[in-house]
């Protein structure tokens, strides 16, 4: 017979060992990623693998039946081109909105901007290339007179979209973060509020503006099905916005499902995977630095 | 006390934030070159003086304002020019505040955003803003280090200075000396004496006896009223009209 003191110890520390795995499983889940991206694309890495050719070669045929071969230059520009337009417009549009959000407006609409940005967050990837496919292809064409609109500006302007919400809300609450009494000071100050948004928000909130941005990369750089259905999927060094790109994700999703597995094209797909990886999470540190600068600043004043 | 035309004129002024009252139809009169202490016990609508008379109320969403205030008989709650009415009132809030910038971008701020960019014309401005608020000697090697860094009585003297670059002809103080230590509030208020030849000073303050040392004329506001205002002498007297105002200065209250 368990006694209910007997019975509080347990199940406190079934509650505690089950918590402490649920935390503990982000880090498995994020090495065991890492581990079979690596341990697919490992065999091909360290036996075959020619950096130069691959990172410099733009010639990318990896179903030639007489000469195999994996360069990715131009699929690296591809994804270049799309994420620096989708940032061109995203950064203006995304810093704007914040300022707006958090310095301009009030009350009602500033709740329904905020609710109407997360949900432009929701919408699922697939949709926006949809919208790439239906809507922006027909635009583009009549818009530039171009034969085809899937182009690198599409996918660009897709990006931009959902990169938006992103840089709309981390921004926000960078500047959520700068205290009030800056606002009064420097209101007390005479100067307009246009004037104080960029001499004492932005320097104040530099930091957080620039994590929200480089989130923004993040997502442009990462994400897939949009891009995939909006930019036309052609293997090409782009020459202007309006020629068709395809990016370092796309082609693992468009080609994964033919390579053969354990085959060098299997693999190449997953070297092309362990590169990919490496950005974001250069891109996502540098991010996570950039933020932790801001606490230890503020710690010190 | 001469008659003269006020600087600042007060009529009927009734605030309330929300449904909350903070001034109930306060009337008084500022004038030009004096020091007019404000005392009072908190809660009782100091503060919300002040932020009246350089329109910072606007940015208290529940406030509203009734009455009128007129700064050398222009319409406060009306003006076109706000930005340009609170550079001619400069403010400075209880607890310092030094903006995320360098000591001499604190005080270059305000001329900067009026457009003076010339490092000619600054560099005197900000050298005679911090001479005036007795920091300069303090701060002349570092004026690029950060002015957050400061301690907190220089802090709240970089605030003076940078309250004094836009040339104000009214300076109002809201307890300025709450977070400093007896020694540096001596020395501002030494600062205080001598800018009274050039400008106008409000000094709300929490310390009575500071108001005596400082003030021409003090007013006593008590739960949203003015209960009385006089010259300092009288105030700190027997001669003292109202019964609150002996009690509140000889410390029976407050």
């Amino acid at each position: 017979m368990i006694t209910r003191k007997q019975w509080t110890t347990i199940s406190e520390f079934l509650i505690e060992t089950t918590i402490r795995i649920c935390g503990i499983s982000a880090i498995i889940f994020v090495f065991g990623i890492f581990f079979f991206v690596f341990r697919e694309g490992a065999g091909f890495l360290f036996s075959k693998w020619e950096p130069l050719k691959f990172f410099f070669s733009t010639e990318w045929y990896p179903t030639s039946v007489s000469n195999k071969r994996y360069g990715i230059l131009a699929i690296i520009a591809g994804t270049a081109s799309v994420t620096v337009i989708a940032m061109t417009i995203a950064v203006p549009f995304g810093l704007g909105a914040a300022i707006f959000i958090s310095e301009f407006c009030t009350g009602k609409l500033k709740e329904f901007l905020k609710i109407l940005i997360e949900f432009l967050a929701a919408i699922p990837s697939v949709v926006w290339g949809f919208i790439g496919l239906m809507v922006m292809n027909p635009l583009i064409i009549d818009l530039f007179r171009v034969p085809i609109g899937l182009t690198a500006l599409n996918g660009g302007i897709i990006l931009s979209l959902m990169a938006i919400p992103i840089i709309v809300s981390i921004s926000e609450d960078a500047l959520k973060a700068v205290p009030d009494s800056y606002r009064e000071a420097a209101i007390a100050l005479g100067i307009t509020k246009w004037q104080m948004v960029y001499r004492v928000l932005m320097p104040a909130a530099k930091n957080g503006l620039l994590a929200a941005v480089l989130l923004g990369v993040g997502r442009a750089v990462g994400e897939t099905m949009a891009v995939l259905l909006a930019t036309g999927h052609a293997v090409q060094i782009p020459g202007s916005p309006l020629d068709s790109v395809r990016t370092l994700t796309a082609t693992i999703a468009a080609e994964l499902g033919e390579a053969p597995v354990g085959s060098d094209h299997y693999q190449v797909l997953f070297v092309i995977g362990i590169f990919l990886f490496t950005i974001t999470f250069v891109i996502n540190l540098t991010a996570y630095l950039i933020v932790k600068g801001i606490r230890v600043q503020h710690g010190e004043s | 006390m001469v008659a003269e035309k006020p600087k600042i004129q007060i009529n009927g002024l009734a605030v309330s934030y929300g449904t909350k009252p903070a001034l109930k139809g306060l009337s008084l009169d500022i004038h030009d070159h004096e020091i007019l202490g404000i005392i009072g016990p908190a809660q009782s609508g100091k503060t919300t003086l002040l932020k009246v008379i350089n329109r910072t109320i606007d940015y208290i969403s529940s406030a509203k304002v009734q009455g009128t205030v007129t700064f050398e008989g222009e319409s406060v709650l009306e003006t076109k020019d706000v930005h340009s009415l609170r550079r001619k009132i400069g403010m400075v809030s209880p607890l310092p505040v030094g903006l995320p910038l360098s000591i001499y971008d604190n005080v270059a701020f305000a001329p900067r955003a009026a457009g003076i960019r010339d490092r000619k014309k600054l560099d005197p401005l900000v050298e005679r803003c911090l001479q005036q608020a007795a920091l300069w000697d303090e701060v002349k090697d570092r004026l690029s280090s950060l002015g957050t860094k400061l301690s907190g009585g220089q802090q709240q003297r970089l605030t003076i200075a940078r309250a004094l670059s836009h040339e104000p002809e009214v300076l109002c103080l809201d307890e300025f000396s709450i977070a400093i230590d007896p020694v540096t509030t001596m020395r501002i208020e030494d600062v205080l004496k001598e800018l009274k030849e050039h400008m106008t000073i409000v000094l709300v303050t929490n310390l009575v006896q500071q108001a005596r040392r400082l003030a021409d004329r003090t007013a006593f506001i008590w739960n949203g009223d003015l209960i009385e205002l006089d010259d300092t002498d009288v105030i700190f007297s027997d001669a003292a009209k109202d019964q609150r105002t002996k009690d509140y200065v000889n410390g029976v209250f407050g």
